[in-house]
């Protein structure tokens, strides 16, 4: 029967798409490999229920297809099935939805230890600061940007004079140490993205928003944004690059504090591509 | 439930009604451009929602060319492409499916298949139209006004929306916000008839636990939809606002192309909450009608009754009522408070359990069944795989932290491109086909419209399932090309330029489809009243297609619920909702 045959071979077809996709995620970079296994574990659930559910609609459709003088059964309901399948489909949703709240729960919890750094996000460029020998990021605010002050620090805060700004150059970050990536942005949405990672967040004006990684592998890797922000989402890249401590600290040594920044230095002037009008 | 006679209920219409209920056309005019019978306005809503699908549909071939062939094509600019993906989104789930849904097949079918005569409110029907109409017509005006449509993606989402660095930001979202306040207004005159008709003008006998689940899908979608667009509503009005007065709903200090903005203390995650307020809903306003339309094609032609009808129903009205508690989930990295996730995660979660017992039922019904691979019943078995495929990738992205790495790439296209695309245009196409015959009195083409099925299922499952693995593999969605990206390999191009072709060739084989239609008009076989021996009344009227007032000078009295196929000891394997218990006859020698 031709068309059980077409329905099962998708079931079987998906599955070894599945095994043999050489598109899968890429190596993971970060402490976030429990969202990797509770991606594998909804895999293998759902890739259940779907082989399941094909095969035998596949075999009714095999089985039952009209001959001359079939007739259907009648069979209005069954509880007892129904409830059944209620149960079993209940336990496999709590199956994939507990690891996950479980995972969540640490995403949503910055270790103590965290060192902050902040993205800046603007049409269509990324900037990235560190906090200075202090330890602390001065405050920001949209309205102090200027062409020698483009993240937009607050100069009478004396937390910002030391903060190191990178602009338009590539964000290092140190193996091991876990970091609390505070993401802001002074135009319309992005989001700061690096699929390495596993972890993004939007970037919203107005507001600070956050997550949080413990880089567990040196490299390079590419940062993209992920929130359509207008004609050139797409070329908004940079780098992302995390060192051995050594290295990590040699750059960081090189890198301009705000109050070492030359008052009216390249700026803000955000690069308007082909654009709307 | 076999046999039930018929006892006289309270409220319920007389079984003759007077002639002067209904409004009678006068002219060509007032018969078939101006009308008021519901099954004229499904006629015309179809066919605009279908001519300004098409243009969607060509939309998708462009961006599909632009992103199976990057540079190849340079009449396709960064611009044009974000304008595409914004006008193929909108239009295929507002002006299309919903349109399609409600005023399509709600209009054509409702009436019939609950025993009325028309509409309750047949002026108000027709208004409902024409304000639809308007607002496609607005909303294709703006690929002819300067500047070109808005290109800030189907969510509109605020600050860039009405900013400078996106496309259409003069006239298109201008146009695009007021069209959709037009959709609105035109949908809520119609959806209040739907409703009420379904409640007040059923035929004596027809209770609401005998309805046939077509009507109880789109009646669940269109309460639903009553109570959702007012969201929509008020967030298109107040973006606006804040494009046109500088208002600041959505909108706190920015900085616009370097320069401080006048804006100030709104909320762009405001807009992400009204919107997606209405956005999740909006999601089962579409499937349920498709869900309760495909248990009947699946029961029709299986010859059997539906399994667990009562479960269905309580499935169609639980799934309409959590999907007001879900609509977080398209939010969870849009920086909201992050104790939501668990709410969210959880009440998405367990929208899973009515959905799969409906997808159980439905097989089920298919079990020891007498299946007429028909071309509906083919459809019906395209929109079970896809949207079982949709359904279960949407356990990943409900579940927040797998959302998490997924979101905003190829992965989210490629879910909602399966459950809320083709899962119901599957079911769309397995209708028109199926009700064809009710609607011109012919006969559509098997063999084209087998071809056609093959295609558009094998085709778009080839399109969508490998595009989940780009995603896995970290592909960005609404990208005008991905450049030199090190995690992306050649070969992920190839499988773009794959999806491309295969997107073209479906796209192509809809031609085959509206050939179909078109040809069956004229030189389609005479298909009789009811061809596939169906129960359900609008299989039942004097005449095909149904004449104006559907019933002639008697409506129904039903007996029976929608489902007595296959009754044992009945001679016929299906019994019509408004036989009498004394008029079936039985299979000689067995007892009643």
């Amino acid at each position: 029967m031709a068309v059980a045959l077409i329905l099962l071979l998708v079931a079987i077809g998906s599955v070894l798409f599945h095994i043999y996709s050489p598109w899968w995620w890429t190596p993971i970079a970060t402490n976030w490999a429990y969202i990797d296994h509770t991606i594998n574990i909804t895999f293998w659930i759902t890739g259940f229920v779907f082989v399941a559910v094909i095969a035998f609609m596949a075999y009714c459709v095999f089985r039952f297809h009209h001959k001359e003088g079939r007739r259907a059964d009648y069979n209005p309901e069954n509880k007892k099935l129904e409830w059944w399948l209620s149960v079993g489909t209940g336990i496999g949703v709590a199956a994939m939805l507990a690891p996950g709240l479980v995972v969540w729960h640490q995403f949503v919890t910055v270790p103590a230890d965290a060192t902050e750094v902040e993205v800046m996000g603007q049409q269509w460029q990324w900037s990235f600061r560190l906090p200075g020998k202090d330890g602390r990021l001065g405050t920001s605010d949209v309205r102090n940007i200027a062409s020698e002050n483009p993240m937009g620090l607050n100069r009478d805060d004396p937390h910002a004079q030391d903060d190191v700004v990178i602009e338009n150059g590539d964000l290092h970050l140190q193996l091991g140490k876990p970091v609390k990536v505070l993401l802001r942005s002074v135009d319309v949405l992005h989001d700061f993205y690096v699929p390495e990672f596993r972890a993004k967040m939007d970037m919203v004006p107005g507001m600070v928003t956050y997550f949080w990684i413990t880089p567990i592998r040196t490299g390079t890797f590419d940062v993209l944004c992920a929130e359509l922000c207008g004609a050139a989402h797409y070329q908004m890249r940079a780098k992302v690059i995390v060192d051995e401590e050594r290295e990590y600290h040699a750059w960081l040594e090189q890198q301009k504090t705000f109050a070492g920044l030359p008052p009216a230095s390249t700026v803000v002037k955000a690069t308007y591509q082909s654009g709307g009008k | 439930m076999v046999d039930i006679p018929y006892e006289g209920i309270a409220g319920t219409p007389p079984a003759e009604v007077p002639d002067v209920e209904l409004y009678h056309p006068r002219s060509w005019w007032t018969r078939y451009v101006f009308s008021q019978d519901a099954k004229v306005i499904a006629i015309q809503y179809s066919l605009t929602a279908s001519a300004i699908g098409l243009v969607a549909l060509v939309l998708s071939w462009l961006m599909r060319l632009q992103l199976g062939f990057p540079g190849t094509f340079s009449f396709i600019d960064a611009n044009q492409y974000l304008q595409f993906i914004t006008m193929h989104g909108m239009i295929m789930v507002i002006y299309l499916l919903t349109a399609l849904f409600l005023g399509g097949f709600g209009n054509y079918l409702i009436p019939l298949m609950v025993g009325a005569r028309d509409m309750v409110f047949p002026y108000v029907n027709m208004l409902s139209y024409w304000v639809y109409l308007l607002a496609v017509l607005v909303l294709a005006s703006t690929f002819f006004v300067p500047g070109g449509p808005t290109g800030a993606g189907w969510t509109l989402y605020p600050p860039q929306a009405i900013l400078s660095g996106t496309p259409g930001q003069d006239w298109g979202i201008i146009l695009m916000m007021s069209s959709l306040i037009l959709f609105i207004i035109g949908f809520t005159m119609g959806g209040l008839n739907y409703v009420v008709t379904v409640l007040q003008a059923r035929t004596r006998g027809m209770t609401l636990m005998r309805l046939p689940l077509t009507v109880w899908g789109i009646f669940t979608a269109t309460v639903m939809a009553l109570l959702a667009f007012p969201a929509l509503f008020v967030a298109s009005v107040m973006l606006l606002l804040d494009r046109l007065l500088g208002t600041s709903f959505f909108m706190p200090s920015l900085v616009e192309m370097g320069q401080l903005s006048k804006y100030g203390g709104g909320s762009p995650l405001l807009f992400q909450h009204l919107f997606w307020f209405f956005g999740h809903p909006e999601v089962y306003i579409v499937a349920l009608p498709a869900f309760g339309i495909v248990s009947d094609l699946i029961s029709t032609h299986a010859r059997k009754n539906i399994f667990g009808y009562r479960m269905m129903v309580w499935a169609i009205v639980a799934i309409g009522a959590l999907s007001f508690i879900v609509w977080a989930h398209h939010m969870y990295v849009s920086g909201m408070f992050p104790q939501f996730g668990y709410f969210f995660a959880t009440t998405t979660l367990i929208i899973a359990i009515p959905t799969a017992i409906k997808v159980y039922n439905w097989v089920l019904t298919l079990w020891r069944g007498d299946i007429h691979l028909r071309v509906p019943m083919l459809f019906a078995l395209g929109f079970i795989i896809t949207f079982v495929n949709g359904g279960l990738t949407g356990l990943f992205l409900g579940n927040v932290v797998v959302d998490v790495p997924l979101s905003d790439t190829m992965f989210v296209v490629a879910h909602f491109h399966m459950v809320m695309g083709v899962a119901p245009i599957m079911v769309v196409l397995g209708a028109i086909y199926h009700w064809y015959p009710k609607v011109t009195g012919r006969m559509y083409n098997d063999a084209l419209g087998k071809f056609h099925f093959w295609v558009t299922f094998l085709g778009a499952y080839l399109i969508f399932f490998p595009m989940h693995y780009l995603g896995l593999l970290g592909v960005p969605r609404r990208y005008f090309e991905l450049g030199d990206t090190s995690f992306i390999p050649s070969s992920a191009h190839s499988l773009n330029a794959f999806i491309s072709v295969v997107a073209l060739t479906v796209g192509f084989s809809q031609m085959v489809f509206l050939f179909n239609l078109a040809w069956s008009l004229f030189k389609g076989e005479a298909s009789g009243g009811n061809p596939w021996r169906a129960t359900t009344l609008e299989w039942q009227t004097p005449e095909t297609p149904p004449g104006h007032g559907n019933w002639g000078k008697e409506l129904p009295v039903v007996y029976r619920w929608a489902y007595d196929y296959s009754v044992p000891g009945a001679a016929e394997d299906f019994i019509p909702q408004n036989q009498p218990p004394h008029a079936t006859q039985l299979i000689q020698g067995a007892a009643s």
